[in-house]
């Protein structure tokens, strides 16, 4: 059983407490055969190239408290089969942010002190304050992460703005309207609009761009945001390829929560 | 922020992205900080492969460190210990805690604060 990221510096007054979605993403990349898959793919030394021992970075959009980038961050040995990533945070909540930054580098350092023989050396280079991968280059993302705001609602909540994220725009506010604004920033945590989809769709549509030649995806859905069809759809895409690859408990005979990988099957 | 993360972003304005101006973003009144990393001359090695050299020299130029070298260290370079330090310095230890980073297609400032930069765009700019 390898060691759960320690969150307990986390508030989660505006952030999504870890729960059984974070541990199945968890679960699933360190599962033995997500973590055979993913060594394949990134351990160093499998081939002469030198593009093939460049250090991956490892994106999570919406990271939360960071449980899920802390772990994959302190077990990068056992995931990736190598020591060295890098680790950058995207959220749309500056809180979430600092706590991502917090979380990462105590998982790091707790993993660091406990093994001895191997010499982690992963980095978590920054948190951005941002929508999904809207801040990163084309092209340069190895893994991305992606646990939604996946339940079905009436509305999607707007995103928040620059100045909303301002540390300073919180003195001076009354607690009913600071209960709001909390309150807010909660329901970007759950809430996907129709299907629940409103917001992977467009974490879907960024992936062709966003990712590298070695890049690969995983997306946590429910069983209203319809997997079968989801990934109908990206093998539509012409290249692209997707398969799940964790599933929480069955209901109803439906599995409730999946995760779907999806990769390029060819080269572009 | 690390130095290194100005090497993977660019403008969060869908049209500037495909402009050659707006990576890398420049940094603007940037504050630094140094924080120890251990020093791994493998890691540094199988890092610059990733790294935008053009970019980072631009980069490395704004926040005032000397110059680095016209192209990428690549086969013997790569064993010179001077040179993986220096660019372990650069890209690991400094921090970027307080500052801007300006689009040079649109002209935006992402403000960085506490070290964490802020790519919410104004509703203007959506």
């Amino acid at each position: 059983m390898l060691p759960t990221p320690d969150t307990s510096h986390v508030s989660f007054d505006t952030i999504y407490e870890p729960s059984e979605d974070s541990y199945l993403f968890l679960d699933t990349l360190a599962s033995a055969s997500e973590s055979q898959w993913l060594s394949d793919r990134f351990q160093t030394g499998t081939s002469p190239d030198l593009a093939s021992s460049a250090v991956p970075l490892v994106v999570e959009a919406g990271t939360g408290s960071g449980v899920v980038l802390g772990f994959v961050a302190a077990q990068s040995q056992k995931i990736f089969g190598r020591q060295d990533i890098l680790t950058l945070g995207t959220d749309v909540n500056r809180n979430a942010c600092m706590a991502t930054r917090e979380t990462v580098s105590r998982a790091i350092s707790a993993e660091q002190q406990s093994s001895e023989a191997t010499a982690l050396k992963t980095i978590h280079i920054s948190s951005l304050t941002g929508d999904l991968c809207s801040p990163l280059r084309p092209g340069s993302v190895d893994v991305l992460l992606f646990n939604p705001p996946y339940v079905p609602t009436d509305e999607l909540p707007r995103l928040p703005t620059a100045s909303e994220n301002d540390p300073t725009s919180l003195k001076g506010m009354s607690s009913s309207a600071r209960f709001d604004q909390d309150s807010y920033f909660l329901s970007l945590t759950y809430a996907g609009g129709a299907d629940g989809m409103e917001t992977t769709n467009r974490l879907l549509d960024a992936i062709p761009g966003i990712l590298s030649d070695r890049g690969v995806a995983y997306v946590l859905l429910c069983k209203q945001n319809q997997p079968e069809a989801v990934k109908e759809q990206i093998r539509g895409w012409g290249g692209w390829d997707a398969e799940t690859v964790g599933s929480s408990g069955m209901q109803a005979g439906w599995e409730k929560l999946v995760i779907v990988r999806i990769w390029r099957s060819q080269k572009p | 922020m690390k130095v290194i993360t100005a090497n993977f972003v660019t403008c969060a304005v869908k049209e500037c992205k495909t402009t050659a101006t707006s990576f890398p973003l420049h940094f603007h009144d940037a504050e630094l900080e140094l924080q120890e990393v251990d020093f791994q001359p493998e890691f540094i090695r199988n890092v610059i492969p990733r790294i935008d050299w053009e970019g980072l020299r631009t980069t490395a130029n704004e926040l005032g460190f000397p110059s680095l070298p016209e192209t990428k260290p690549e086969g013997d370079a790569l064993t010179n210990e001077q040179t993986l330090k220096d660019l372990h310095r650069l890209l690991l230890e400094t921090q970027v805690m307080e500052g801007k980073l300006v689009c040079g297609t649109c002209g935006h400032a992402y403000a960085i604060k506490e070290g964490i930069a802020n790519f919410l765009l104004p509703s203007h700019l959506v």
